[in-house]
């Protein structure tokens, strides 16, 4: 008898992942794993920049301008309210995308800025903290990567046969990934730039 | 009407050429990556022998102690990638640190580039954070490294990383003879084991009948504990519990069996990891998430 049970349960275990479903699942839960992860290094920006402003505005404190951009480029982004389902959401998406993607236009100009205080760069407290940025800098371009795979890979078990068929019944669409023109203007580093007008260059193309 | 189905398939064979196509092209764009074979890797030839089996006897004792696996990377140009691309792909192919603990540590050096990394691994974080790491590139081995003396600079930045991971808590590393990933090993062998017991006890019973079924599949489970971890004790246990749980199983009568007795006969795996401290040496599986620092020189 048991064993009858167990085969029946073998078979519709077979049958369930024949369908893709299971397949869908996983990846589904992969894409939110990455997209928490891309969260989590945002956040960590986010939260080293009171520190940065503060040894900033200690050496340089008349570039009143750039450092009250950076402060309200990071409450914006403080003030959203980010939840993992963003994801199914492009317009809350390209909304998040914009204010982060400030920031780092802020931040890049910060920093060109402080290249002019060579007391401020001598700084050790300064020298961590652009070590640290720079190091979740790369942090956040990893954990988009992964997230932009993940979210690949979902649409890719989504929009397959059979597995199509199972998204259809159970509504899992293909979800958005990173846009490519926002791509250029978020994931460029706020590098040190000698020849930087204040400006940021507008949607440079990607160089990753 | 066969038309109508060739088109389609002659397109998707047209496509996914092309896709190979650029491919290769792509993969031919970024430098190979080196095989971490050891603990040191040279390609370039900035290190004497007798340096470079230093700082290898220097990491593997660390690895021995601690576990964590640090390893020492010297290419000629890491271009066109930035080195902190580089230094992650080599990183995660070469998956240092042991998994679950991710304490890897990959120094990477690009001498034409004039440029190193120190990429750490999510586990060490921790004790080396980006700003300890940063301060090793720019305070310990920049200078040596300014100077041209390579061999000096790589191992002042090897010690100051060892110096950090020393100061670390970590997991301790397997006993040598032990293999690898015993509790892993012990796990998989455990699933495996109750699945091939229920898949033959319940063929062999389905044939023989039920007494001579168990026998049976308590004879193959027993032998096969037996040779997979030479300990005979084991594999008359195994081979015993495999027995009771054959004959019991199904039997329907209110025996209500959790599969308790059978984590006892799946101890034969106990034994049964990597062959550990062999001649070769290969990364755990750690993970990586971009931490460390770069610089220049």
């Amino acid at each position: 008898m048991r064993i009858r049970l167990f085969l029946s349960l073998l078979l519709s275990v077979l049958l369930l992942s024949g369908c893709g479903y299971n397949q869908i699942q996983i990846n589904d839960e992969q894409v939110n794993a990455s997209w928490s992860e891309v969260l989590n290094q945002y956040k960590r920006r986010a939260d080293l920049i009171p520190n940065l402003v503060q040894v900033v505005q200690g050496y340089a404190a008349h570039e009143k301008e750039v450092l009250t951009r950076v402060t309200e480029a990071r409450a914006n982004v403080a003030g959203m309210k980010v939840t993992p389902e963003l994801v199914n959401d492009p317009e809350a998406m390209a909304r998040f995308q914009k204010a982060q993607g400030e920031l780092s236009g802020a931040l890049s100009r910060l920093l060109v800025v402080t290249e002019n205080y060579p007391n401020l760069k001598a700084d050790a407290n300064f020298r961590d903290l652009q070590a640290q940025l720079e190091g979740t800098e790369n942090r956040i371009t990893v954990a988009r990567n992964r997230y932009i795979k993940a979210v690949q890979d979902y649409n890719v078990s989504v929009r397959t046969f059979p597995n199509n068929l199972t998204a259809m019944v159970i509504g899992a669409r293909t979800k958005a990934n990173f846009a490519v023109d926002n791509e250029a203007a978020i994931s460029e580093p706020p590098k040190v730039d000698f020849g930087a007008a204040p400006a940021p260059a507008p949607a440079k193309p990607a160089a990753q | 009407m066969l038309r109508a189905f060739l088109l389609p398939l002659r397109l998707f064979f047209a496509v996914s050429l092309l896709a190979l196509l650029m491919g290769g092209a792509q993969a031919q764009d970024v430098q190979p990556l080196p095989p971490l074979a050891a603990h040191v890797t040279d390609t370039v030839g900035l290190l004497s022998v007798d340096r470079r089996e230093a700082i290898e006897a220097r990491l593997v004792a660390l690895e021995r102690e601690k576990g964590a696996q640090v390893a020492v990377l010297l290419v000629a140009t890491t271009r066109p990638e930035a080195i902190e691309e580089y230094a992650l792909r080599v990183a995660e192919a070469g998956r240092l640190g042991r998994k679950g603990v991710d304490d890897g540590v990959l120094f990477v050096v690009a001498r034409d580039d004039r440029r190193m990394r120190i990429e750490v691994g999510r586990g060490l974080e921790g004790a080396i954070p980006d700003a300890i790491a940063k301060r090793i590139i720019a305070d310990v081995v920049t200078p040596y490294f300014k100077a041209g003396d390579f061999p000096r600079g790589v191992e002042a930045g090897v010690d100051a990383i060892a110096a950090r991971v020393s100061g670390e808590p970590l997991p301790a590393p397997p006993v040598p003879g032990q293999g690898g990933d015993g509790a892993m090993g012990l796990e998989e062998l455990l699933v495996v084991g109750m699945i091939v017991t229920i898949v033959i006890g319940g063929i062999l019973r389905a044939i023989f009948g039920r007494l001579l079924g168990a026998t049976l599949a308590s004879g193959l489970v027993g032998f096969g504990a037996w040779t997979l971890t030479g300990a005979l004790a084991i594999g008359v246990v195994g081979g015993l519990l495999a027995f009771v749980f054959v004959l019991v199983m199904g039997s329907g009568g209110g025996t209500r069996h959790t599969g308790g007795p059978w984590s006892g006969g799946g101890m034969g795996g106990g034994g049964f990891g990597r062959g550990g401290g062999g001649g070769g040496w290969s990364g755990g599986g750690g993970g990586f998430g971009g931490g460390g620092a770069s610089g220049g020189w």
